[in-house]
């Protein structure tokens, strides 16, 4: 676990999602989709609101199983985490909600206080170890669930509109720290509904409508050229139904 | 009217005189009431979180039927007990039948239920909140028990207390399964009946004023716990 450099030498599997769909209550929600993800790229899911993004990232991260087609690690399942939209933190101290995670993943307990500050060192976060981790504003609270998922050391990090409660201030911290994760060599698969955001951080994009995948393609195409009239109409703004 | 207040007067000369029966009794009561309440608590809390989270069949069954033991009477409780540990029960060997320890049992089997069916409430509320996260950072179901139990700890307090309450308070199981034997089994609320139909008025109304204000204090304390943590926890 101490040394690093053999960790992000390892390859990181590929991800592939084989005639995967999600059904509820007699109603296809998702698919069915294929898709491969690989190497240490920021993929931006993206589409309007019940597109099934969601959906699509934790089937992926195995929160849920999908009803029909399989979810397949090439090789081995690695290391991931998850931030939510709307963190979910333990009722403890912010250091605690950190050492927590690390019991969780069985860092020996002499190491734990240390790492967790670092952590909160890291994310800006080191004033407010002492203080109660539900009582952190929504910002800091995002940034805490960031050094929750650094601390995890994940290979492949899923976050789930990680900034649409943020202010402007926040997401710049949310999405400076999504850039520290990808420097780290972390694969890096996030939904967000903002054009603008998308086009700071994305290596590619899969755009999704209702339920369907329409594009799996790099940033840059998908922003000047998309192939479908529903990714033409939301980049451009329309709305798209 | 006279003879009531005079039987005031007389119970707080016995409360504040420390009268040793008075003293014994409460003790004893306190001694029962708490021991069940801790085992209904190490039981209750662990069954309700399972409950909480595993699905399996007979689940609703099992969670109706804890709901429903929550209003079982106590004479029913103190009758099963009774036949469990009367001499020619299944456990009538063990001799335990007007023992203070009948008692915790037959405390038990009212507490178990309260205590269990409202934490299953309380965890399984907390749970829909973090699964994903506890999930995603990939802890079993087992695992989240723990978790689950301390992070619900300011509403399991009232949970408990909720046992702590009912115990203290009941007299028809420990009067079937204890007897009231002056000195052996005899408690707060065993000893207000019997001094009360004797016609030992002070005694009695001493003892009801220990028991209010000894399950007064108790929530005191729990609220005062609760206030603090939930203003530091948020």
């Amino acid at each position: 676990m101490n040394d690093m450099t053999t960790l992000s030498i390892t390859e990181t599997p590929a991800l592939e999602l084989h005639g995967v769909s999600f059904t509820h209550r007699g109603q296809r929600l998702l698919g069915p989709l294929d898709l491969r993800l690989t190497g240490c790229r920021r993929t931006l899911v993206m589409g309007p609101n019940g597109a099934g993004k969601s959906l699509l990232m934790r089937l992926a991260h195995g929160l849920l199983a999908p009803s029909a087609g399989r979810v397949d690690w090439q090789g081995r399942t690695p290391r991931q985490a998850m931030v939510f939209q709307r963190p979910v933190l333990l009722k403890r101290s912010a250091l605690a909600n950190l050492t927590y995670a690390l019991a969780v993943n069985g860092t020996p307990r002499p190491e734990r206080r240390a790492r967790a500050r670092e952590a909160l060192e890291r994310f800006g976060l080191a004033a407010l170890e002492k203080r109660p981790a539900r009582v952190l504003s929504g910002g800091e609270q995002q940034r805490l669930a960031l050094a929750r998922a650094w601390l995890l050391d994940p290979e492949v990090l899923f976050l789930d509109e990680p900034t649409s409660a943020l202010d402007p201030a926040a997401i710049k911290a949310v999405e400076d720290a999504v850039q520290e994760f990808h420097c780290r060599g972390t694969r890096i698969l996030m939904s967000s509904h903002d054009l603008h955001q998308a086009r700071r951080l994305a290596d590619e994009v899969l755009f999704l409508n209702a339920g369907r995948l329409i594009e799996h393609t790099d940033a840059a195409t998908f922003f000047t050229a998309p192939a479908s009239k529903e990714a033409r109409a939301f980049i451009r703004g329309e709305l798209v139904l | 009217m006279p003879s009531d207040s005079g039987a005031f007067v007389t119970a707080l000369n016995l409360i504040l005189g420390l009268d040793p029966d008075l003293l014994n009794i409460v003790a004893l009561s306190l001694q029962v009431s708490l021991t069940a309440v801790a085992l209904a608590t190490l039981i209750g809390l662990p069954l309700g979180a399972a409950l909480a989270l595993w699905r399996f069949p007979g689940h609703g069954v099992l969670v109706v039927a804890l709901n429903a033991l929550m209003g079982l009477p106590p004479v029913v409780a103190g009758l099963c007990v009774y036949l469990l540990l009367s001499r020619a029960g299944p456990l009538g060997e063990l001799g335990l039948l007007f023992t203070p320890t009948a008692m915790v049992v037959a405390q038990l089997v009212l507490v178990l239920p309260i205590i269990a069916a409202l934490a299953r409430q309380q965890v399984e509320e907390l749970h829909q909140e973090y699964r994903e996260q506890l999930t995603s950072l990939g802890l079993s179901r087992l695992r989240m028990i723990p978790t689950l139990l301390w992070d619900a700890r300011l509403g399991l307090v009232t949970v408990v207390l909720a046992g702590f309450g009912r115990a203290s308070a009941e007299v028809g199981a420990v009067m079937i399964v204890g007897g009231n034997i002056d000195g052996v089994t005899r408690v707060m609320t065993t000893a207000i009946v019997l001094e009360t139909s004797k016609g030992d008025l002070p005694l009695a109304l001493g003892l009801g004023i220990v028991l209010l204000g000894l399950v007064a204090l108790v929530n005191a304390g729990a609220y005062l716990v609760g206030e603090t943590s939930r203003r530091k926890l948020g």
